[in-house]
């Protein structure tokens, strides 16, 4: 192992602390723009849509005419959803639902054949074009696809097993449905991502292990699951991003509609379309906000406490 | 939402291909910016050289018919042609995705809308003239051939016209002659010959009712048909308009008789898209279907083995000449740019000559709702169509177009699913509708 980068460097070239406060103009004038447009481009983009959402969130609004014609109700919208709203509950459940599924089974089952893959046995590299294939689809194709399969008086899964399961309109069965034709696409991405944090760890590592005698799968779990910290992570942020903003696939089928509500497609049936309750979606995508804020959070002190302990 | 002309391609998948200026809109909508976004785009606009009217104007016409998906596509675009051929004006044709359109038209309309467009007959369009988004064509009115009834479905609250009807379609049970006929059947003209029917038919292996609700409107029709045959019309309205009680006994009797009807349903209904009901009628495995008359559409056939006939009736003191059937037509934009060219051409639109050119220059013609509009082509459903409207005392829009669009989808979509799921818990379901209704009509 060598660590270059770490070796002492003699104390004469490392500059003085005092100096590099003071960047000569043409860098200052660059750091300045590198950090105030993304940060403008952020605001913008990000916050002044949350903060206008949150806003609106406290009004009745058809969006017909200005401004003021918004009727400002308090927190009647968010009571609204919490009481008498039938679909909010259930896509609360539904959205955890996916998430926990998500995670189970085909995270896990992506990171296994990125394992798998990463042995260059023959032929990996078409499986993994296989594998990868759906992810290059857009949810919207995906759920159009299955619907061939689905499909309960033509569908192909009736057909040939003569069975009368009707798979996206019994409010049961659909969502385990949706989240199979999710897994198919959700498991090529996670093992693409997983593949590449592979080929990055060092080999020296799997060499010194295999030399100190540990089996492959004591090998993975000992050596190279804890070094791929950082891709662990990222996969974890990707499932929580991907469960949360479900919502293409529902959208195709049934407009997020009997058992498929999910928190995106709520906030899309009030807001898009010629329903529109912008009050009413607004405090429905504030409550989704706030519900990916305590994953982002979470996430962040995680980092940062790694940052810290270094 | 009541139609749609794709059939082989989910609506929503085709609305996400067809990445559009609206779509794009509409997607800046979502993430709330549309809050400036709208306002800011009323602000700009084209500035259009040229006289603003006859020869040599341009006048820009929005349609919600993307090209190449059918008959409805093509009698618009023939109307475009056949305006320039005889007004010399220059028509530029906007064709957009029928749900890409529907969802988009707030935006659309507050942006920069083409100056005529094609709409719908309703609350539909009240709500757009109460806003100021649609031009008041008082002045365009009577129009030659189209008759006071369409002259009051072109008519907002305030007592002004701001439409141009050109077509209807009826909501009634359709059946095919052959099937009936095999099997000895004759349409029901009681509601004892209806029940004895559907028994015949139960017993024939045939289920009486397709059924199909996945896209959650179809199921509004059965809905208004049983509320205006078991309530009267006057009721159906005043209910649509926010002012009955959805948890009343008469709310609560349409969906008890409506679960005594669900056993002659297709099972399932909520998987099912109506086009897939319709494929089951028409191979013979439902007796029949109560839909529009574009059901026609997902038989691939031009329906001459096809009849229908008018719901029965339930209450003989009430009857059976009301019905649903919803009117299409045009609306001039308010922030459109050439007003004057888009109320001339809004005028011609709903003329029997425009008529004309639409059902001569598609495979399907549509029923005009100008009287004096050719008749040559139609086939003897679309004439009976016509006589059947012709003879209702009352007509209904449709829910969807009868009642305020976020109610209508938002709230009985959900719960006229939520029913036929569990149709056992009626009580539930009403309540839980007068508790939205009361949120939303305020």
């Amino acid at each position: 192992m060598t660590h270059i980068d770490e070796a002492p460097r003699p104390a004469a070239a490392a500059p003085p602390r005092g100096r590099e406060k003071k960047l000569p103009g043409k860098d200052r004038a660059t750091v300045i723009t590198m950090v105030t447009v993304p940060l403008l481009l952020v605001v913008l983009l990000v916050w002044v849509p949350a903060v206008l959402s949150f806003v609106l969130s406290f009004g009745k609004w058809n969006g017909f005419g200005d401004l003021d014609t918004i009727e400002w109700v308090g927190v009647q919208n968010y009571e609204d959803i919490f009481t008498i709203y039938p679909a909010f509950w259930p896509a609360v459940q539904h959205n955890l639902i996916w998430l926990a599924f998500l995670f189970v089974f085909p995270t896990i089952l992506g990171m296994l054949l990125a394992v798998v893959l990463d042995r260059e046995m023959k032929g990996s590299r078409l499986y993994q074009t296989a594998f990868y294939m759906p992810v290059v689809l857009s949810l919207a194709l995906i759920g159009f696809i299955w619907q061939l399969f689905y499909s309960r008086d033509q569908g192909l899964i009736n057909q040939v097993f003569n069975t009368q399961v009707d798979w996206y309109g019994d409010p049961d069965i659909n969502l385990w449905a949706v989240l199979v034709a999710t897994a198919w696409r959700h498991t090529g991405y996670i093992m693409l991502i997983y593949l590449a944090g592979l080929k990055g760890v060092d080999a020296s590592l799997r060499e010194a292990a295999a030399v100190d005698g540990a089996n492959e799968v004591k090998t993975f779990f000992h050596v190279i699951f804890p070094v791929m910290r950082p891709i662990n992570m990222v996969v974890i942020v990707i499932v929580v991003i991907e469960s949360l903003r479900a919502f293409d696939l529902v959208w195709v089928i049934n407009k997020g509609r009997n058992g498929l509500e999910v928190i995106g497609a709520l906030v899309a049936q009030n807001v898009v379309g010629e329903a529109t309750r912008y009050g009413f979606g607004s405090a429905l995508a504030v409550i989704m906000m706030v519900i990916s804020s305590v994953f982002i959070t979470i996430y962040l002190r995680t980092v940062f406490r790694e940052e810290r302990s270094r | 939402m009541s139609r749609t002309t794709s059939s082989a391609i989910p609506r929503s998948t085709v609305a996400t291909m067809a990445a559009t200026r609206r779509s794009v809109l509409r997607g800046i909508g979502l993430s709330g910016l549309a809050v400036g976004g709208a306002s800011m785009l009323a602000a700009c606009g084209g500035d259009d050289a040229g006289p603003s009217t006859g020869s040599g104007a341009t006048v820009k016409f929005g349609i919600n018919e993307a090209e190449g998906v059918g008959p409805a596509y093509d009698r618009l675009a023939a109307m475009a042609e056949a305006y320039t051929k005889e007004t010399d004006t220059k028509v530029s044709l906007n064709a957009v995705d029928h749900n890409t359109f529907q969802e988009s038209i707030n935006t659309y309309l507050q942006g920069t809308p083409d100056d005529v467009f094609t709409w719908f007959a309703g609350f539909r369009m009240a709500q757009f003239a109460e806003n100021g988004l649609i031009t008041d064509l008082s002045d365009q009115w009577p129009i030659d051939g189209l008759n006071d009834s369409f002259k009051q479905a072109a008519t907002a609250p305030d007592g002004k016209q701001y439409f141009v009807p050109v077509q209807y379609y009826p909501w009634a049970v359709f059946y095919r002659k052959s099937v009936f006929e095999k099997n000895g059947w004759a349409p029901p003209e009681t509601n004892d010959d209806f029940m004895a029917l559907m028994e015949d038919m139960q017993g024939k292996g045939v289920t009486p009712f397709a059924f199909g609700d996945k896209d959650g409107w179809p199921a509004m029709g059965t809905f208004d048909i049983l509320n205006m045959r078991l309530n009267g019309f006057d009721f159906h309205m005043s209910l649509m308009a926010g002012d009955e009680a959805w948890d009343g006994d008469e709310v609560k009797q349409v969906f008890e008789t409506w679960r005594t009807l669900l056993p002659y349903h297709q099972a399932d209904p909520l998987g099912r898209t109506w086009q897939e009901a319709a494929t089951a009628m028409g191979k013979g495995e439902c007796g029949m279907y109560l839909l529009g008359t574009f059901v026609v559409d997902a038989l691939g056939e031009n329906g001459e083995d096809l009849d229908f006939f008018t719901f029965p009736e339930l209450d003989s003191s009430i009857g059976s000449d009301a019905l649903d059937a919803p009117i299409d037509g045009f609306c001039v934009a308010s922030a459109g740019q050439n007003q004057e060219a888009g109320k001339a051409m809004a005028k011609w639109l709903g003329s029997a000559a425009a008529a004309d050119a639409a059902n001569s220059n598609a495979d399907a013609p549509f029923i005009a709702a100008n009287e004096g509009a050719s008749t040559s082509t139609y086939s003897d459903l679309q004439k009976k169509s016509a006589e059947v409207v012709g003879a209702a005392a009352n007509i209904a829009q449709f829910m969807d177009r009868d009642t305020n669009a976020d109610f209508a989808n938002t709230v009985m979509i959900p719960s006229i699913q939520a029913f036929l799921k569990d149709p056992d818990d009626i009580d539930g379901v009403t309540a839980s509708i007068q508790e939205q209704a009361a949120s939303i009509f305020g």
